[in-house]
């Protein structure tokens, strides 16, 4: 178990290096931070001179490996566009991401898998068909467009929910939090039913062809045959089967929720490090780019491990065979 | 369904609440935040407007953008052209208590001269800058400069003992990762005090019980709440369902929606910013064209020929839903030199543009790439696929390239494109400005933003005479002469200045100012 976890976090390191120096490598295309730094005012000697300062001029791999090398002491430069230490900024953010995400995780897995688990058991029911048919709009329209006619409905229309914006925040251990206030909360509902919408339908989706196969298997009408109670087939045996594809998807999923919060984020005005990192790619924040893709790099590595582990506990013939 | 109706119920009286709760605190929305509190550290819109309500210049641009005093009373040119004087205001507090003397002024204009001060090019004329009593300071220039006060409505006065005792003698070294206090926090002598600051969520700032100018503005707005919303569609709900009460650009598309919904309303002027596009005149021969040996855009007749092609009259009804007003001079109307004779657009004349183009030769046309961006300017993007359409009548086949901001500009900046579109904007109210930058042969002081490669000796000299010229009457003869000639060498293809919209709740009274920076000391409510 033990070297497992060597193993891996050895291949996270070389991962993290990749995805600094594919990042790096694009940097150049993404356009000139000169321009926003210095205004319009700037003549052709001030630019060349702040190009020198900063070491824009230097080749890619040197600026890469200086990134790196100050980054394994935790300095990851100052921003660009705000001026503060990056890694300040980003820690300052990522509590807004995380509780946004760890929420519509939440609404994501409980509802896909209470659906799920309905779908498959009444297969052609007038309700569960109604539920599938409708789940296909959680897939394919475009999440910017779930944000706006969120808002519309329930902020311009009705009312009801604020439109922009994480509301009041509480303190908790130093950080601020959004989620343990009523302001908060109510600020979270629309921008956390966006993010989480199309891993809602994809979860239930999942759930619901996973245990449509294990009712079919010899165990399930096995089960039936001894006389057990409906309920104790499906939620006892059945369910259970279905929970170890359901975790690897759930995991990656929501490692995806939390990095690639950028659209609903910029929809909602949520002030997380997809916000940050959009704002970044249009000012050409170079420092604040390249630690947030780390940062993306380190939270996809944590998760597959997490998700590795998990499957010991839940299928207990994997550590079986790892003895 | 119980539950439901008890969660409306709460949420209407919390929206109301709201509605109620302090007639005077306004909640202003635009799409950027200000990127900092440094005052001396980045020379960009959002950025200044937030810090007007918190620092004050010595003298600022008020709501129709006329300048008026603020830290300054009065001031003028001494007997020798080369000094003026300033008077400063007296007893001026800042918002910690510190005295406001002319120490203070003495420091922050050094300051902002530094090298790593985002101001310093709006200060290069100035040779020292001397204290000559508590309350009057002496800034002698390079050589005499009209303009000086025009150049100064920026620049921010800060308290030079609470600087010091930061650390922030300098404007903020992004490069040397040099972090400080003055980019978190605030001490100025302006309207309202800051309260507390998130990057990109929200900014509140509380009224200045002790300022100045209790009587002189009607400062009564108590309390500020600044959140930048970006996205532009949540930017106007949250106007229509009454979460904000003012935002700035408003898009164009909504702009009948908000017109039309009770309760609010649209303020619109004219902005101080010119839409055109630029040609690379000078070179031999283009990269991007489809002429060998030859560049098309060298031949004046062929810029004549663009010239009349764009139908500046169907680009504003169609693209800009009627939100522009075309132009035939890359100057917005505030500036000093402008006139209606240069402001007057050619006639769109598809016919003569085409012999125009048959007697230079390129009668069956030619290809050329167009450099747009699309996330800078009001519609750039569809501005530009109307030209191409527009010259493609004239049988210029138009390739249109555009990009973010971040990479066209570099373009233009490193000489890399031969048809571009960029907008300008005049904070110094002058032609000397557009010169300068957009018509200036290209050095290491001047011509930074002239992509056109145009370069004329005798309207270079013109132009730095400018800077040091006294006699207004010559000085403006000079501008004249140079318009003149740019005018007719058809050097760029102007389209239009933008019009500014802001939306607020009807009950607000408040003009759009031209430089989209919005002074809330002098916002008042209808009563």
């Amino acid at each position: 178990m033990l070297a497992f976890i060597i193993r891996r976090l050895g291949q996270a390191l070389l991962v993290l290096m990749a995805v600094g120096f594919v990042s790096f490598s694009m940097f150049k295309f993404m356009g000139d931070p000169l321009e926003n730094m210095l205004g319009q005012e700037a003549t052709v000697a001030d630019r060349a001179e702040l190009e020198e300062r900063l070491g824009l001029n230097d080749p890619i791999i040197v600026q890469y490996f200086d990134f790196f090398e100050r980054a394994l002491r935790g300095d990851f430069g100052v921003s660009y566009r705000v001026g503060l230490p990056v890694g300040e900024v980003i820690l300052d953010r990522l509590p807004a991401t995380l509780e946004l995400a760890f929420l519509s995780g939440v609404f994501a897995i409980s509802l896909g898998f209470v659906l799920g688990v309905y779908t498959a058991i009444k297969r052609d029911g007038f309700l569960a068909n109604f539920i599938m048919t409708t789940s296909l709009i959680g897939v394919s329209l475009p999440t910017f467009l779930i944000g706006v006619f969120l808002i519309w409905a329930f902020s311009v229309n009705l009312g009801w929910l604020p439109s922009f914006g994480r509301g009041e925040t509480r303190s908790v251990f130093g950080v601020d939090l959004a989620i343990f206030t009523w302001d908060g909360l109510r600020s979270m509902i629309l921008p956390a039913v966006t993010l989480g919408l199309y891993q809602m339908t994809l979860i239930m989706r999942l759930v619901r062809s996973e245990m449509l196969e294990v009712l079919r298997t010899d165990y399930i009408r096995f089960a039936r045959a001894r006389g057990l109670s409906q309920r104790t087939v499906n939620f006892g045996h059945a369910m259970k089967n279905t929970l170890v594809p359901v975790i690897t998807v759930t995991g990656l999923q929501f490692g995806s929720i939390v990095a690639f919060a950028i659209i609903t984020e910029s929809v909602f005005q949520w002030p997380g490090v997809g916000l940050l990192f959009i704002n970044a790619v249009s000012f050409v924040d170079i420092p604040v780019m390249s630690a947030y893709l780390l940062l993306v790099g380190v939270i996809f590595v944590t998760i597959n491990l997490i998700v590795d582990l998990l499957y010991f506990t839940i299928d207990p013939r994997l550590s079986v065979s790892s003895n | 369904m119980k539950t439901m109706l008890k969660l409306t119920a709460a949420s209407v009286a919390l929206c109301a609440g709201i509605g109620m709760a302090n007639a005077e605190t306004l909640r202003w929305a635009r799409a950027g935040d200000s990127l900092t509190l440094d005052p001396h550290a980045q020379n960009e819109g959002p950025t200044h407007a937030l810090a007007h309500q918190m620092y004050e210049p010595l003298l600022q641009r008020d709501m129709s953008a006329q300048i008026i005093p603020a830290l300054a009373t009065s001031w003028a040119p001494t007997d020798d052209p080369k000094v003026w004087e300033f008077k400063l205001r007296e007893g001026v507090k800042f918002h910690g208590g510190e005295d406001f003397t002319a120490d203070d002024v003495v420091f922050s204009l050094k300051r902002a001269m530094m090298p790593t001060s985002a101001m310093k090019e709006l200060l290069n004329s100035i040779a020292d800058v001397r204290k000559v009593d508590d309350n009057t300071v002496h800034i002698e220039t390079k050589g005499p400069n009209p303009l000086l006060p025009n150049n100064l409505t920026n620049l921010f006065i800060m308290d030079s003992d609470w600087t010091v005792s930061n650390g922030c003698e300098a404007p903020q070294d992004i490069a040397n990762g040099g972090d400080n206090p003055c980019v978190r926090s605030v001490n100025g002598t302006g309207a309202y005090v800051l309260e507390s600051r998130k990057q990109d969520s929200q900014t509140i700032l509380k009224q200045n019980e002790n300022y100045w100018g209790k009587g002189e503005f009607p400062l009564e707005v108590t309390e500020i709440i600044y959140t930048p919303i970006q996205e532009s569609a949540t930017r106007v709900s949250a106007l229509l369902s009454g979460e904000v009460d003012l935002i700035q650009d408003v898009p164009v598309q909504d702009l009948a929606r908000v017109a039309e919904t009770d309760g609010l309303a649209l303020s619109t002027a004219p902005q101080n910013r010119t839409i055109f596009f630029g040609m690379n005149v000078g070179d031999a021969d283009l990269g991007s064209d489809t002429v060998d040996g030859k560049n098309p855009l060298a031949d004046q007749r062929v810029r004549e020929a663009m010239n009349i092609a764009i139908n500046r009259d169907a680009i504003k009804k169609v693209v800009m839903r009627d939100q522009s007003a075309p132009t035939g001079v890359i100057m917005p109307p505030f500036v000093n030199g402008w006139t209606e004779e240069l402001d007057a657009y050619p006639a769109y004349d598809v016919a003569k543009a085409k012999s125009l183009m048959e007697e230079a030769g390129y009668g069956d046309g030619f290809g050329l790439t167009l450099n747009c961006p699309n996330d800078r300017y009001i519609n750039d993007e569809a501005i530009c696929q109307a030209a191409v359409g527009m010259l493609g009548q004239i049988g210029i086949k138009v390739n249109l390239d555009a990009k973010p901001k971040a990479q066209h500009f570099p373009l233009i900046k490193n000489k890399e494109t031969d048809f571009y579109m960029l907008g300008w904007g005049v904070p110094t109210f002058d032609s000397e400005y557009i010169f300068n930058y957009l018509t200036h042969t290209t050095t290491d002081k001047l011509g930074s933003w002239n992509g056109t490669r145009f370069s004329n000796a005798d309207i270079d000299s013109k132009i730095e005479s400018l800077a040091s010229e006294t006699d207004i009457e010559v000085r403006n003869q000079t501008i004249s002469d140079i318009w003149n000639t740019v005018q007719a060498e058809t050097i760029y293809l102007p389209i239009h200045n933008q019009v500014l919209n802001w939306g607020m709740k009807d009950a607000i009274n408040f003009p759009v100012q031209p430089e989209d920076q919005p002074h809330f000391k002098f916002m008042s409510f209808k009563k």
